[in-house]
């Protein structure tokens, strides 16, 4: 059973994961419905902790608890530039005191959601921690090629673009990896993780190897600032052997599908034909992303099982 | 699903088929406009009945009646002082509830919160020109002040015995059975509900 | 001074190889005699059956924090639990509050340390003006002040033609040059060891080429310059394999190890505790396994804690903002024995690279039992279970990663000068 949090995918196992996409997918038929709405968590209270800015994340979760209807509630401390470090117990013991049902966490760095879970009574949702994790991410990935595919055992998944800083690179490995899928990483040597391929995948620096035979093909963001770290030369040069457009879309399966957590640079990891009709799906993905968060307050939300029998 | 020696069968798959079809009988004998009939089985047990009781309305009055599956997990009101959360089943409404009778199925009826999560969950998709309700058993202990239109059997149990429908071979598929279990018997429900 | 009689402990005295049970005779300040059955009138007894009797240990790398942030530590409190764990004298690092860059810091500290600390504190002054990695300190008049050693610790000194001279001019004086060997433009932000820890946590990561870079470069340049280079909490294999063959090849080279270093792995990180990020971060199995058979071998001379202070709502924070650093003094002595019941050192060869090395490395006295030594003394029950809780230890900080847990051994008396200042069951005794 699973615990009280959901902080990772890593924590998670294949009955885990089956449970909350057999839920979602009964979630998205209330999301088909005229009324949108269940009274599952009502009186309940949601809230949102973003120390680091996500319109869509943030967005996502609150309509997932409304159409539960719970009362959610956004919390967005100071991030002044002045004050570089928030003490984790001080804001977990003023959200405490609200009582919470949920609290829904994303920081800019790796492990303050598990820091404010171990401090708080009420459950946590890691909704990105640095480059850590983002399971609901990776839920909704999950969910969209369910769907798409249905199945995911044997399928191969093809992640590329910028690994090493990227939650959702790891939550996807982890995720399709208990599933079944086989899991391939694309990226410039630089933007592989070090020893990452001791998680059970395979790292190429070739694009074109890593999409043989694809099913999935999922792209990642690639930032600015990776440009001033020094990861790779230039954007030219990054969407001249990682971006992907039709011609390198041919070296996958004929009904690949295309994905990526958005938002998008167009141009850049993906080309402009290819982002906007299938065989991408990066809408799907949006709107599965509101009944997989359904599915995660619906198991997560106002249980705690230190005081359950 | 092994048969234990303490539970014992109160309804056999001949006594479900006859209930089922005098029900339908008593559905046509109590409605004027049965072109507006539309069956909701409560999962996981309703949904045979509810099938049933279609396949006998369009042989003795030649009707189509609609079946669609409401599942109440969501509208249940002791979700969140369980423990674990209870899996959630299948919602299919093949036609909308406005100006309908709707007729909800359930197999076993008891404290009456089902059938009252049922109907709050029908308002949300529309509104209904009637509810009736139609329980295959029932075994009393109300709660809240809900009736049963069509009984298939009344059937007077102590609190703690469990009352279930189940397949003879396994899920609901074929022929059913009711059986009673006594205090404190494990076992898996198929069609328990409160 | 009185007179202090041990008794009955097993002696185990590094300088002479001596290791047997007799009793400890202490007089004026000096190891007055030792033998069984010392008559000893008018003598405090202290009953040492079943313990050990070794010289007081000595911890060539802490930061005491005063002068400037004595809300995380103090020279009173840092002596009073050095005392607490065993050590009579412990070497208090720079990077202070101002830096302990000029002989009226170092004076400064001494003072403090003379009022109001139980163990001797040994400064150890900046190598560079201001830690800033360019111009020299006045290391003559620093070592005439009472410093024992220069260091940039806490940073590295990057530009090596500075390094160079630093170690040159240290010849001069004839003191240790300690370096805190991190290339800081590989580190970067990296806050964990760079390794499959890393990557399951999401964090940057620290390679451990980082420290084997720096340790080369420093190890040529005492070799050019034929300067004593001490190299702080060395971390990694690769590291020790180029102070082993440098030290073949005659460079003059010490070289000191953590305690945490010995005995915790980057796995130790995995619940982002900050009470596990330290600098340089916790290492493989592999590097682990490296420090402690280099300890073993002798390639690491001695055992040093790292003590470092932090208060709790510094360490409270993201891993990624929390000041690196745990404290070290009142565990050093559980933690390190693992290595004696592991069967990685003998109880003599513990007492050495925790008392009679650090001594001589830091040209002290101490380090030694034989008769006419000045009496640092410290008994330490090698089996006596406790549960460590740092709210209940001396120093002001609680940033321990053995916080809460049951340790086995403790050093139940310590003395310094021939007088008591620690026994376990009244705590610290003086100032």
């Amino acid at each position: 059973m699973m615990g009280r949090d959901l902080l990772a995918i890593e924590d998670l196992d294949r009955a885990d994961l089956e449970r909350i996409l057999e839920t979602a997918q009964r979630m998205e038929e209330v999301g088909r419905r005229d009324v949108k709405k269940v009274p599952t968590l009502r009186g309940r209270t949601l809230i949102n902790l973003f120390f680091e800015a996500s319109t869509r994340t943030r967005t996502s979760f609150e309509i997932a608890g409304k159409r539960l209807s719970a009362d959610v509630v956004n919390f967005t401390p100071s991030s002044s530039s002045l004050k570089k470090a928030e003490s984790i117990l001080d804001t977990a013991m003023t959200l405490d005191a609200m009582a919470p049902d949920a609290v829904v966490v994303r920081h800019a760095v790796a492990g303050v959601p598990k820091r404010i879970a171990d401090a708080l009574e009420a459950p946590v949702i890691n909704a990105g921690d640095g480059a850590h994790e983002h399971p609901t991410q990776a839920l909704l990935d999950l969910f969209t090629v369910w769907q798409e595919k249905g199945r995911l055992d044997g399928l191969t998944v093809t992640i590329v673009g910028d690994i090493v800083h990227s939650r959702v690179a790891r939550s996807n490995l982890y995720a399709f990896s208990k599933l079944g899928a086989e899991v391939r990483l694309a990226a410039p040597p630089t933007m592989l993780p070090p020893a990452v391929e001791a998680l059970g995948v395979k790292a190429y620096t070739s694009l074109r190897e890593a999409l043989e035979g694809a099913d999935v093909v999922m792209l990642l963001r690639i930032q600015q600032e990776r440009l001033d770290g020094c990861f790779f030369p230039s954007i030219r040069e990054y969407a001249a052997t990682f971006g992907l457009d039709r011609a390198k879309l041919r070296y996958a399966k004929d009904d690949a599908i295309v994905m990526h957590p958005g938002p998008i640079n167009r141009g850049v990891e993906i080309a402009h034909d290819l982002a906007d009709r299938r065989p991408s799906v990066i809408l799907d993905q949006v709107r599965n992303g509101v009944a997989v968060r359904m599915a995660v307050l619906y198991l997560f939300a106002g249980r705690n099982p230190r005081r359950e029998g | 699903m092994t048969p234990s020696l303490d539970a014992r069968v109160v309804l056999d798959d001949t006594a479900i088929r006859r209930a089922l079809v005098r029900i339908a009988h008593e559905l046509v004998e109590h409605n004027e406009r049965l072109d507006e009939l539309y069956l909701v089985a409560i999962p996981n047990g309703g949904v045979p009945l509810a099938r049933s009781i279609a396949a006998n309305l369009h042989q003795i009055a030649d009707l189509e009646v609609p079946v669609g599956i409401l599942d109440t997990t969501l509208y249940r009101d002791d979700l969140l002082s369980r423990g674990d959360r209870p899996p959630l089943r299948r919602t299919e409404m093949p036609s909308a509830v406005d100006g309908r009778v709707v007729v909800l199925v359930d197999d076993v009826v008891s404290t009456g919160r089902t059938i009252r999560a049922a109907m709050d969950a029908l308002m949300d998709f529309g509104r209904p020109q009637a509810v009736q309700v139609v329980g295959l058993v029932d075994r009393g202990h109300r709660e809240l002040p809900i009736k049963i239109d069509y009984v298939g059997k009344n059937l007077p149990t102590r609190r703690g015995e469990r009352v279930e429908l189940r397949g003879l071979a396994g899920g609901l598929e074929g022929p059913l059975e009711v059986v009673v279990r006594g205090d404190g018997e494990a076992g898996q429900p198929e069609g328990v509900t409160a | 001074m009185g007179r202090i009689v041990i008794r009955s402990g097993r002696l185990l005295d590094p300088s002479t190889g001596r290791d047997e049970t007799c009793d400890l005779l202490v007089e004026d300040g000096r190891i007055a005699a030792c033998g069984r059955g010392l008559p000893a009138e008018g003598a405090l007894a202290i009953d040492a059956t079943g313990a050990w009797v070794v010289p007081g240990l000595i911890d060539l790398h802490a930061h005491l924090r005063e002068p400037g942030q004595e809300y995380k530590e103090d020279i009173a409190s840092g002596g009073r639990a050095a005392v607490a764990g065993g050590f009579s004298a412990v070497a208090c690092m720079a990077n202070t509050h101002p830096v302990n860059d000029d002989p009226a810091v170092t004076e400064y500290i001494l003072d403090r340390a003379r009022h109001e600390s139980p163990a001797r504190v040994y400064p150890i002054a900046a190598a560079t003006r201001g830690l800033a990695g360019e111009v020299m300190t006045e290391m003559s008049a620093l070592v005439e002040a009472g410093v024992i050693a220069f260091s940039d610790d806490g940073k590295t000194i990057m530009d090596s033609g500075v390094m160079r001279r630093v170690l040159e001019y240290s010849g001069l004086v004839r003191v240790p040059v300690i370096v805190h060997a991190e290339d800081c433009t590989l580190v970067r932000d990296g806050v964990v060891n760079e390794g499959p820890v890393s990557t399951r946590l999401g964090l940057p990561g620290n390679p451990a080429a980082a420290e084997a870079i720096l340790v080369a470069r420093d190890l040529l340049l005492a070799e050019l310059t034929g300067a004593h280079l001490h190299v702080a909490h060395v971390s990694t294999a690769a590291a020790l394999e180029l102070i082993r063959s440098a030290r073949e090849r005659g460079v003059h080279v010490t070289a000191e190890v953590t305690p945490h270093h010995l005995t915790l792995t980057d796995e130790a990180t995995l619940g982002y505790d900050t009470n596990t990020k330290m600098a340089p971060p916790l290492r493989s199995e592999r590097d682990v396994r490296a420090c402690r058979a280099a300890l073993a071998d002798g390639t690491l001379d001695a055992i040093a804690t790292d003590h470092a202070p932090h208060a709790v709502h510094e360490k409270d924070v993201e891993f990624t903002a929390a000041p690196p650093g745990v404290i070290g003094l009142e565990t050093a002595v559980p933690v390190t024995l693992e290595l004696v019941r592991a069967g990685d050192l003998t109880p003599l060869e513990w007492a050495r690279r925790l008392s009679t090395n650090p001594a001589r490395i830091a040209a002290r006295p101490g380090g030694s039992l034989a008769v006419g030594a000045p009496a640092d003394v410290a008994v330490i029950d090698p089996e006596r279970r406790w549960r460590y809780d740092p709210a209940k230890g001396f120093s002001k900080s609680r940033n321990s990663p053995w916080a809460g847990r049951e340790m086995i051994g403790r050093a139940i008396a310590t003395l310094v000068e021939g007088r008591l200042v620690y026994d376990v069951e009244r705590g610290v005794l003086v100032p």
